[in-house]
């Protein structure tokens, strides 16, 4: 279990203690970004092993940070969970579940994939709504919760981020990463809950930089798709 | 006209000043002052001979002297920028690869050390 977390000292130790209650035994590593606060040592306490970066990177390359050291560790499976409690620990089960059975690289904790009581902002609904229409054709086949941070993905996709993985607002872009090397993606209804403590680092004025920072980013790694580079014609 | 050249023959020469000045007191590093004393010295060069901004400005096909000296000067600007805005992605990028391994080395330690 991999949990990135800036200046979540209210929520870590939750979050922390009910992944070890789910899951008993399974290693749950916290990335601390930096944070300003006790973040790292109510990690600790709550039982969770801390990676904690130098300076500040950000949410992709504190991720990418647990993606590679979960890879040098020799690690299967890895699941993300964020660090602000809005994530079910007890759905960590089904979404293993499903990478272990379906065998595909990623699979994602969905908050629209059944409703199950999830709410959400109406901003961030019609956001979702925005890139799910724009993701549909690039990676082949409709994703419900493209902006989801509850994933987990098995050693191939671990291999490929430990190598490439957006920086900022990472979630929309690691599909497409994905599907350039053609791997599959599937999604499993998640409850998702409110923050339990702390803010979230996306306002109202970030939000016209994340859809165009994001926009920028799809279009990019569509760019850099393999099979769509010129291959040279065969010498006769 | 005349004015104008004056004009930016003295901020040629302050900016090679002050580019060398800063290279004498390490806050540039050399291999970044080159773009800054080529484009000042293409400046003073063209501030100081007419002649070769005129026929740069009938080559050009612009209306005036001080327009094509004004865009000869913002598009050394722009390659200079862009040159140091790929520069800086390569620092980042090279930052974050050396914090993550910085970070799960001294995890390594730590966690070799505990057991």
């Amino acid at each position: 279990m991999i949990v990135p977390a800036l200046n979540e000292e209210g929520a870590i130790g939750l979050v922390v203690e009910s992944i070890r209650a789910c899951l008993p035994g399974t290693p749950v590593l916290v990335i601390d970004d930096c944070s300003a606060d006790n973040t790292i040592t109510v990690a600790r306490k709550a039982g969770a092993e801390v990676l904690a970066l130098p300076h500040h990177l950000g949410l992709g390359g504190c991720v990418q940070a647990g993606y590679k050291l979960a890879y040098e560790l020799g690690f299967e499976y890895v699941i993300r969970v964020d660090g602000d409690g809005q994530h079910d620990a007890y759905d960590i089960p089904r979404i293993l579940e499903k990478l272990k059975t379906s065998g595909c690289e990623m699979v994602i904790g969905a908050r629209f994939a059944d409703w199950n009581g999830t709410r959400t902002s109406l901003l961030r609904r019609m956001g979702i709504a925005f890139f799910r229409m724009v993701l549909r054709p690039i990676l082949g086949k409709p994703v419900h919760d493209p902006t989801s941070g509850f994933v987990g993905v098995n050693r191939r996709a671990l291999d490929l981020f430990s190598r490439s993985f957006p920086l900022e607002y990472p979630e929309i872009e690691a599909l497409v990463v994905l599907q350039r090397k053609r791997f599959r993606f599937e999604e499993v209804p998640c409850k998702m809950r409110p923050r339990q403590a702390g803010r979230s680092s996306i306002n109202a004025f970030k939000s016209l930089y994340y859809i165009v920072h994001v926009l920028l980013g799809v279009f990019i790694n569509v760019l850099r798709f393999e099979g769509r580079r010129r291959v040279p014609p065969p010498e006769s | 006209m005349d004015h104008l050249l004056n004009v930016t023959t003295a901020l040629s020469i302050l900016l090679m000043v002050i580019v060398l000045v800063s290279v004498r007191r390490a806050h540039i590093r050399p291999e970044y002052s080159v773009t800054w004393l080529i484009a000042s010295a293409v400046m003073l060069v063209l501030s100081r001979m007419p002649s070769a901004l005129e026929a740069l400005r009938r080559l050009s096909g612009l209306p005036d002297t001080p327009l094509t000296l004004f865009l000869l000067g913002a598009g050394a600007f722009l390659i200079m920028v862009f040159r140091f805005s790929v520069i800086l992605s390569h620092l980042r990028d090279d930052n974050i690869a050396l914090a993550q391994r910085v970070a799960i080395l001294e995890f390594q330690i730590k966690s070799g050390n505990k057991s």
